[in-house]
């Protein structure tokens, strides 16, 4: 049995809290509300007397189990080691069953799993998103038209005119390659950011690194599963299952931490009893690896390649990059060996930007008081960009530069990467 | 609860500061104390300023109605929970620093300010305010001040009562009162302040609470220190003191405790060892603290260490300071319940204590890890059971109840740091006597004749 089938599955994580709160140090949540029913001790309480028979599967419980960013930060503080996300996601899966999913995310979900639909859906969106969005006159971005449950202040990424896996051959080939990976490229880079996601390519091209670039993929699920609609989120998984393991490579790259944890460690917890499934499940996990830490642990890092790049940035740790899959280093290795580039580490690097995917759809306001110490903390940088491993956060940081009156551009750590390589040919020129 | 009470509530403070979902009063129906009773409360309120503090008391008064203060419920003893329902007032939205008097050394802030903010304010002057309980980055300014907490640093700077210089409180009926001030000489009548420090919310509410600062100190030698004999460690601490150096930090550890760091974190300590210390000296003036280093060097050595590893750099003292934190989270991940006492003895007594500790885990059956404050006297047994398990929580009952009499009989206290509240109030008369608990029934009832502020807490009912 998993989470996703059952709410019980959490009990032996609930009865490890002692209580003691220090999840309230570090909660991004509870710091601006700071009323019990936000911060992990509290939910976990309230879960205990929903498990007791105390509590009814209410629309108060529902709020308040909606109020998590699954950033992770508790997890890394608690001295009992709770997995509180563990807990969050089976008793969201639990809350849908009981209560239904919202008609608009039901919607929505439904085509998001069913990846034909919504790669045509965001295909047209990238012709037509000019109906849609009005042009934002700062950044990168739009403002949403009219209200379809965005909240209209958002500024909105432009989507690509074409999709990065439009973009790109089955198979992306160098001449003696080195290794073979897969690139899993994930929403934000498929329909957002295609020139982070040109640039991944790019990178692990001059590394002499042949890429297969699956047609067939689609959302890694994530959003579904962390609003509780753990079946469709488990057919999503089964079929990425299906797809990356009868590929011959050594590694599956992901360059975005919420969609390289959900391989990781999602699938294999929502496939462990699965016997058709378990061990491929497991054997996919074990072969993804972040873009940096590709870069850093596996190729390495040839200092000969790369050019001189006049620019002082900071760095914001994704959570699920940071905390989910463990890498904290790496980008930051890359952004100090590059030439002439100044890294300046910001107050908090490793703290929520707010995002949480959809959280900032549904919790707007209090998704940019929690953003606030993000830009301040990198104002107090003086940096000249931010950089950072996670589309979503990108999105995040935009919408944040935009409400407070700043103005840096952004990068993933691999587009930084790719500018110094070009840097480099271009010197050599 | 009555219709009236809650319409006045909003009334007075909006209907979004008060409380009344099943949810809510679940929520703040419990704090961080193990093995007790949850109680819900009737309503709770978040006001944001003292004149609402002011009517809400005055409301609470007129109805008769219990009033809990809260913090972030952090305590150990149940200070919080509503055991007879009604208001449970939380302060957290008065957490203002209001002033920091660098030429008086005094920091005035509201009760709500999480302690941690303090420090992070007063460190650009050179200043610290050195209370510092575990909870330290969580738990609030007026909670650990009607707790009176402690910490690490007690022995040198002495804890939270120690630093507590003036209050501002509402006391029932809904009146205001001033104690104390920002001079350090103060004899004008009865020390109001020290009475409400660590009176636990059962004699008023604190809304405004001046603390005294101190110069922080500039250097820090730290050292951890491993033994294979308890009786050596405690001789230890004893020829320390007895030597005339005040350590800033002086902890212990024990051998279950060592074991359970070890498995937890492989830091590399050895399992049998009987006893680690960890110390550290610190002063302003270089020369005399690493005099005081050598000297405490040259006394564990002299009494038989098997190992004194020296702290040279800030990462060593890191990890020296990571093993003696690691030791309660490892502790709690060993079972589902973890029961957190601070039995507090003389410091001569600690080696018969930790005995008399290890003897009561034997008998009972039961596993004990104790770590603390030796250095004042103050320990932690720590211990890890599981509340599901009825037959072994009553053996642990009955090793508490042991625990705390052995405490006492060694001329000890029961609470060194964690306050009486729910869970300690039944040995109270054991340590006091009819007498001595007549005297605290008196005052409480002359200041709170309804036994409307946090009623259930310090006086055990029976």
């Amino acid at each position: 049995m998993t989470i996703y089938d059952t709410i019980d599955e959490v009990r032996e994580e609930l009865s490890k809290c002692m209580k003691c709160g220090n999840c309230m140090e570090v909660c991004p949540v509870y710091l601006e509300t700071r009323s019990e029913g936000s911060v992990a001790r509290g939910k976990i309480r309230l879960i205990d007397a929903l498990l007791s028979g105390d509590l009814e599967y209410t629309k108060g419980l529902e709020e308040r189990i909606g109020l998590c960013l699954t950033c992770m930060a508790c997890v890394a503080k608690c001295p009992c080691g709770v997995k509180v996300d563990k807990i969050i996601f089976g008793t969201r899966a639990a809350i849908v069953k009981n209560r239904g999913l919202h008609p608009i995310k039901k919607a929505i979900f439904s085509v998001v799993k069913r990846p034909m639909l919504f790669n045509i859906g965001m295909k047209a969106g990238g012709m037509f998103q000019g109906l849609v969005f009005r042009k934002h006159v700062s950044v990168t971005g739009a403002h949403p038209r009219f209200p379809f449950g965005l909240d209209m202040r958002r500024i909105i990424p432009p989507l690509a005119a074409k999709p990065l896996r439009s973009q790109l051959p089955d198979v992306v080939k160098v001449p003696n390659p080195v290794k073979k990976v897969a690139f899993f490229t994930g929403c934000s880079m498929n329909f957002l950011y295609d020139q982070a996601g040109r640039d991944v390519v790019e990178v692990l091209k001059r590394n002499n690194i042949e890429i297969t670039v699956p047609k067939d993929q689609h959302c890694c699920g994530m959003p579904i599963l962390a609003h509780g609609d753990a079946e469709t989120a488990l057919e999503m998984a089964k079929s990425h299952i299906d797809i990356f393991s009868k590929l011959d490579v050594e590694h599956i790259v992901t360059a975005c931490g919420s969609c390289g944890t959900t391989f990781q460690h999602h699938y294999v917890e929502m496939l462990k009893d699965d016997p058709e499934y378990a061990e491929r499940a497991r054997n996919v996990a074990a072969k993804i690896i972040d873009i940096s830490d590709y870069i850093v642990k596996v190729t390495g890092i040839d200092e000969s390649k790369l050019g001189t790049l006049d620019m002082t940035v900071t760095y914001h740790d994704p959570c699920h990059l940071n905390r989910g899959m463990g890498v904290k280093d790496s980008p930051r290795d890359i952004l100090k060996k590059i030439p002439g580039l100044k890294f300046v580490e910001m107050k908090n690097a490793d703290r929520c930007c707010g995002s949480a995917g959809s959280f900032s759809l549904t919790h707007y306001d209090l998704s940019m008081d929690i953003h606030h110490h993000k830009s301040d903390a990198i104002k107090a940088t003086d940096a000249d960009a931010v950089v950072t491993g996670c589309g979503a956060c990108i999105m995040q940081l935009a919408d944040g530069m935009n409400r407070f009156n700043m103005n840096l551009p952004m990068f993933h750590t691999v587009q930084i990467l790719a500018k110094s390589y070009e840097a480099k040919e271009n010197e050599k020129k | 609860m009555d219709k009236n009470i809650i319409n006045e509530l909003v009334s007075i403070l909006g209907s979004e500061n008060v409380l009344t979902s099943k949810e809510d009063k679940i929520n703040y129906s419990y704090d961080a104390t193990p093995d007790v009773q949850r109680y819900e409360p009737d309503v709770v309120v978040t006001p944001s300023s003292k004149d609402e503090v002011v009517k809400l008391v005055k409301l609470a008064s007129k109805y008769k109605v219990p009033l809990v203060t809260r913090g972030s419920g952090t305590n150990l003893s149940g200070g919080t929970i509503p055991v007879d329902g009604g208001i449970v007032l939380s302060m957290l939205k008065l957490d203002r620093i209001i002033e920091i008097d660098a030429a008086n050394l005094t920091a005035t802030v509201e009760p709500g300010l999480v302690i941690q903010r303090l420090n992070e304010a007063v460190a650009p002057l050179g200043l610290i305010y050195p209370p510092d309980p575990g909870t330290v980055t969580t738990a609030t300014m007026g909670g650990s001040v009607s707790e009176c907490s402690g910490g690490l640093r007690g022995l040198k700077y002495g804890v939270t009562k120690d630093y507590v210089m003036g209050l501002e409180m509402v006391m029932p009926g809904g009146e205001m009162i001033y104690t104390g001030g920002k001079t350090v000489k103060n004899v004008s009548g009865y020390d109001l302040t020290k009475l409400f420090t660590g009176s636990e919310g059962t004699l008023g509410i604190i809304t405004e609470i001046i603390v005294k600062l101190i110069p922080a100190p500039k250097y820090r030698r730290s050292m951890l220190v491993i033994f294979d004999d308890l009786d050596k460690a405690g001789k230890t601490i004893a020829d320390i003191i007895s030597n005339k150096v005040i350590p800033a930090t002086l902890e212990i550890m024990d051998n279950v405790t060592i074991r359970t760091v070890e498995n937890y974190s492989k830091i590399g300590l050895p399992v049998d060892a009987e006893a680690v210390l960890v110390i550290e000296v610190d002063g302003s003036i270089e020369a005399v603290v690493l005099n005081e280093f050598d000297t405490v060097n040259s006394i564990c050595t002299g009494n038989g260490a098997v190992s004194v590893k020296l702290a040279e750099s800030d990462s060593d003292r890191d990890a020296i300071f990571a093993a003696r934190r690691a030791a309660l989270p490892a502790l709690a991940q060993v079972r589902p319940t973890t029961i957190l006492e601070d039995a507090t003895v003389p410091r001569s007594r600690i080696p018969e204590m930790l005995k008399a500790i290890k003897d009561i885990a034997e008998k009972y059956k039961i596993r004990i890890g104790t770590f603390g404050h030796a250095g004042d006297g103050n320990l932690h047994p720590t211990i890890l059971t599981d509340e599901s398990d009825k037959e072994e929580m009553a053996r642990v009952h009955k090793a508490i109840d042991e625990i705390f009499s052995t405490a006492i009989k060694l001329g000890g206290t029961l609470s060194g740091e964690h306050g009486i509240g729910m869970a300690k109030s039944k040995y109270m008369e054991m340590q006091f006597g009819s007498s001595g608990m007549n005297v605290m029934k008196k005052i409480k009832q002359a200041l709170d004749p309804d036994n409307i502020m946090n009623p259930g807490k310090v006086f055990w009912r029976g």
